[in-house]
């Protein structure tokens, strides 16, 4: 007995590893705090793999205690001393060996059939009239979102609403990139010419945090990107504000109000009445040319003017942006909806004013490397370019 | 093959006149196993400082989030440059010293089959290190990645001279990898003492030759792709880019049928390693012999198959997904095998407990953590989540660290009083041990919550809304300590160096051939071929002789055959070396430097060929 203790006492050692693997373990279980934590799933598709590891998890702890268990027991139980007679020669034993490979394997089977069964519905695109369609492009380093239902095109913030399933189709138009909401969806990659589907259902709303998972060059760690689950009414309007963009000012007015106007949106705003949008949406001020020509538009402050043409005239924004949803560019980010995304630059910045004018003076010192130049915008540029854009929400 | 007699070669060498400067000609043109087991080693040594110093820095900047101390581009040439040097430089030149030291010792034999081979191998291996590293002083390291998808490795979007230098440099090592795996394979086969049969061999030697077959068929494979990639980039090709009809999936499974096997030609020789340790220190024969021989059989035979659960998240569709992932978790049951059978060795025994056994014992509790891991991403859905996060990375360095590097440490401690005359300091050796168990806990376990909570690998800093910041923190503080250990090893070397060299032949009761001889070995190794009756030969030989046996003599080996130095492996390689600068020289120089690399290569193959006898 004392032999034991003393056993026990000189492997401490052993234990004071395991303690410590414990207690971090049991302060980073609290995965609410983590804003892109796969323990703590907010969509079907996360749920589904959520449920599926922690069957691993389970088992593995069951594995992990057996054999670690044995292993120290064995340490404690035959540590020998130099002058110990030499112990009994046992080369092997058939019956133990078989039995400690059939119950791995049994125990691996129990891991088997849900995994396999869960592939296949991973692969499964839901179907129906309730579906949104995103078409889901990775740039570097970037993602662009289009709404070919709708026929809009948004970028660095997906909207989604909730209880709807999502069905994503996906490529990248340079270098590989993987997609991944983790709360949502798990990951899956996209390459040129290919498109890779993945889908959810978003269970509640709020503002989520993705980003691309697949090293794809400099910026790679910076490549994040926003999901916003919205109620039907939110999407609804978001998209109505988007379409806005670029229909004739008469229709922005009121786009979604009649339907014949709101095109695309049609086939999912008339089958669902969930999904009918509430409120007009306010049409975007000091569009360009357009503004002029808006006999009811409210005064446009200067700041603004000067920042369209600051925007279209002094610098070649335009040449890579565009500000009209409909329009998809594909060079750089569209920006029909900037004004009011919650962050900027792949979910680098917070979309403030500040962060804004800093991204749009200096983008190779926020992000070396990134495709954006540095334009020598001066600070007076900048700020009329962040109240221009401001107006695009 | 030029052989001399060694007597002979010593009375003229001094009868030469060879002044002490000759000791590094001596180095450069040495064919014996030994010297280049060491030179192995040494080198490799090296390179695993500079890939752990890399690794410093990756944790430095990571270890707070939004940190600026690496920009964002040498950010990413250094974990490309960590994974590769750990891989190619570090991991398995490691294991092949033991290899080269340890195969021709533990078969009875005097030397490996192709003694210059081996040579041409070691400096094949040295001078493509030296290549990839060289990168570093023109600010172009490698960049993409340790498996380098395509397209970012594709002239378009990597313009610059980072992949080349890694696409060749790993041309290169390949060469010297399936240099020493004909060799090693070649020995194996060859050069065994009378007696002793396959199923006599130390286990050491049945994995390392399971790894020599994983080399020979793995490496092939990535040689062609990096063929193709190189023609991608240097003669516009379309391999792998799909405006041009290819496909940049065609690389990932061109990379991942050599990249899978490729993990367990490096953590093969490690369980030989464990399965030579446990035993002596448990003063009892391996559990399961045949179990353990066959188990290495059955991994190495399916590790050929499951190379797409790389690639899960690349939706190849339901079935290649269940196809995939069931191999893998069927790997799991022969190394589920392996590890009861290594603690089955160790139930019933009479535990010694030296470094080396502290080192082994860690190496199964490390392993098994690792192993559990890679259950849990062999279930595709669950891997949607894990993949490219630092789940991933937890798992791969309990495996390759808490695995091989565990292992390759133990080894050191284990055969350092045969290579170098000298034992290790014990008490060193275990602050070692449990400074190294601790910090690579702390460095790697939380590397499992940070992937689940969301961080992707290879990003080159976070945002502090991520909330990631503590979990990387106490990451950082581990890997500094991890550095620590490894500075106590470097100590325990220093101090024990100093001392004389007058270690035992055996000091650890070993079981096999290595420990019949002096320590370190004379270079013919044996005096007489021993002949082997049986497993464990040196235990059945001590249990004849009534427990212990004599210090052996130290032999003049006159009269023994032994092969010749030769320069010509050495300048044949820096032939190789020269034809991949001329590769990389290409845009510049035009074919000119490719011309006279290949005039090199082929005049000291053609001398190598022809070089007289002794």
């Amino acid at each position: 007995m004392t032999t034991l203790r003393t056993s026990l006492r000189r492997s401490l050692g052993f234990w004071a590893p395991l303690c410590l693997l414990g207690m971090t373990a049991l302060a980073a279980c609290d995965s609410t705090k983590y804003e892109q934590s796969t323990l703590n799933p907010r969509g079907d598709f996360a749920r589904m793999v959520d449920h599926l590891f922690m069957t691993t998890v389970w088992w593995a702890l069951l594995v992990f205690v057996l054999v670690e268990g044995a292993l120290v027991f064995a340490i404690l139980k035959y540590r020998g001393k130099p002058d110990d007679p030499e112990p009994q020669q046992i080369h092997g034993n058939t019956t133990v060996e078989i039995i400690w490979t059939v119950i791995p394997a049994l125990i691996l089977a129990m891991i088997a059939v849900p995994t396999v069964r869960t592939i296949f519905r991973t692969y499964e695109l839901p179907t129906g009239r309730d579906v949104v369609t995103i078409e889901v492009i990775g740039h570097q380093w970037w993602w662009e979102f289009r709404y070919p239902q709708y026929g809009v095109t948004t970028a660095g913030e997906m909207h989604v609403p909730v209880g709807h399933p999502v069905a994503l189709k996906m490529t990248t138009e340079d270098v590989l990139h993987s997609f991944w909401v983790p709360q949502f969806a798990a990951k899956r990659d996209v390459f040129p010419n290919r498109s890779n589907v993945l889908w959810f259902k978003a269970e509640v709303a709020g503002n989520f945090s993705g980003q691309c998972a697949e090293f794809c060059g400099i910026q790679h760690g910076r490549m994040g990107f926003r999901v916003l689950a919205q109620d039907s009414a939110g999407f609804q309007g978001f998209i109505a504000r988007l379409k806005a963009t670029g229909a004739p000012k008469a229709v922005a007015a009121a786009p979604a109000a009649t339907p014949t106007a709101s095109g695309t949106a049609l086939t999912v705003s008339s089958t669902n009445a969930t999904l009918a949008p509430q409120q007009p949406a306010p049409k975007p001020r000091g569009s360009h040319s357009r503004a002029a020509a808006a006999p009811a538009a409210p005064p446009v402050d200067p700041l603004v003017h000067a920042g369209d043409s600051v925007f279209h005239k002094r610098y070649p924004c335009a040449g890579c942006h565009s500000l009209d949803a409909t329009k998809r560019l594909g060079i750089g980010p569209n920006l029909a909806n900037v004004g009011s995304r919650s962050y900027i630059a792949g979910a680098m910045l917070k979309n403030t004013d500040e962060n804004l004018a800093a991204w749009i003076q200096h983008p190779q010192r926020l992000q070396p490397g990134v495709l954006m130049m540095e334009m020598g915008v001066t600070d007076a540029d900048a700020k009329a370019l962040v109240a221009y854009l401001r107006t695009y929400r | 093959m030029a052989t001399t007699v060694l007597g002979e070669t010593k009375a003229h060498h001094k009868s030469a006149g060879h002044a002490p400067q000759s000791v590094l000609w001596s180095w450069i043109t040495t064919v014996d196993h030994k010297r280049i087991g060491i030179l192995y080693g040494a080198t490799a040594f090296l390179f695993f400082l500079i890939g752990g110093l890399e690794a410093l820095l990756l944790r430095i900047q990571l270890g707070r989030p939004d940190n600026t101390f690496l920009s964002a581009e040498l950010y990413n040439q250094i974990f490309t440059m960590h994974g590769t040097t750990m891989i190619f430089l570090a991991v398995m030149p490691l294991s092949a010293m033991y290899f080269n030291y340890m195969i021709p010792l533990q078969l009875g034999a005097r030397d490996v089959a192709f003694p210059r081979l081996n040579a041409f191998s070691y400096w094949v291996f040295l001078f493509g290190g030296l290549f990839l590293n060289s990168s570093f002083l023109f600010n172009a390291a490698p960049n993409a990645g340790w498996f380098g998808y395509a397209p970012l490795t594709e002239r378009t979007y990597s313009p610059g001279l980072n992949v080349d230098f890694w696409l060749l440099g790993l041309q290169i090592l390949g060469i010297a990898s399936l240099a020493a795996a004909v060799n090693f394979f070649v020995t194996v086969l060859n050069m065994r003492a009378p007696g002793m049969k396959l199923m006599r061999m130390p286990m050491f030697v049945w994995m390392s030759f399971i790894t020599q077959v994983l080399i020979l068929l793995a490496f092939p494979v990535i040689t062609v792709a990096l063929i193709l990639l190189m023609f991608d980039r240097f003669f516009g090709t379309h391999f792998f880019i799909p405006s041009g009809g290819g496909d940049p999936i065609l690389w990932q499974h061109l990379f991942w049928v050599f990249g899978h096997p490729e993990v367990y030609i490096l953590i093969l020789p490690s369980f030989g390693i464990i399965s030579e340790i446990l035993p002596v220190f448990s003063r009892k024969p391996l559990f399961g012999y045949a179990a353990m021989v066959f188990s290495g059989i059955f991994i190495a035979f399916l590790g050929f198959g499951v190379w797409s659960h790389h690639m899960f998240s690349t939706g190849m569709g339901p079935i290649a997904d269940t196809v995939f992932s069931l191999s893998t978790m069927l790997i799991a049951i022969p190394t589920g095998v392996k590890i009861f059978n290594w603690i089955g060795t160790i139930v019933g025994g009479s535990l010694q407990m030296k470094t080396p056994m502290y080192f082994a014992l860690g190496f199964i509790a490390m392993f098994i953590i690792g192993g559990l891991s890679g259950v849990m991403h062999a279930s595709p859905p669950a891997d949607l989540q894990q993949t490219d996060t630092y789940f991933v990375v937890a798992h791969f360095h309990y495996v390759l660290f808490g695995g091989s590097i565990f292992a390759l440490t133990a080894g050191a401690y284990y055969w350092w009083p045969k290579m170098f005359g000298r034992m290790l300091d014990e008490r060193l050796g275990k602050a070692h041990f449990w400074l190294m168990l601790v910090a690579f806990n702390l460095t790697f376990f939380p590397m499992h919550f940070a992937g689940l909570h969301g961080m992707p690998r290879r990003v080159y800093t976070y945002s502090a809304e991520s909330n990631l910041g503590a979990l990387n923190f106490i990451e950082t503080i581990g890997s500094l300590l991890l550095g620590v250990s490894f500075l106590i090893f470097l100590i325990n070397v220093i101090k024990t160096w100093a001392r004389q060299a007058d270690a035992p032949a055996d000091p650890w009761n070993g079981a096999t051939l290595e420990w019949s001889i002096p320590s370190p070995p004379p270079e013919f190794n044996f005096v007489d071929v021993p002949t082997v009756h049986g497993r464990d030969p040196l235990w059945e030989t001590k249990r004849q002789a009534g427990g212990t046996l004599p210090e052996p003599k130290r032999a003049s080996g006159a009269g023994i055959h032994m092969p010749n130095p030769s320069y010509w492996p050495f300048l044949t390689a820096a032939g190789v070396l020269a034809i991949m600068i001329g590769v990389l020289l290409l845009p510049k120089v035009g074919p000119w430097g490719i011309i006279a690399g290949t005039c090199l290569l082929f005049f000291s193959v053609y001398n190598w060929a022809f070089e007289p006898a002794g």
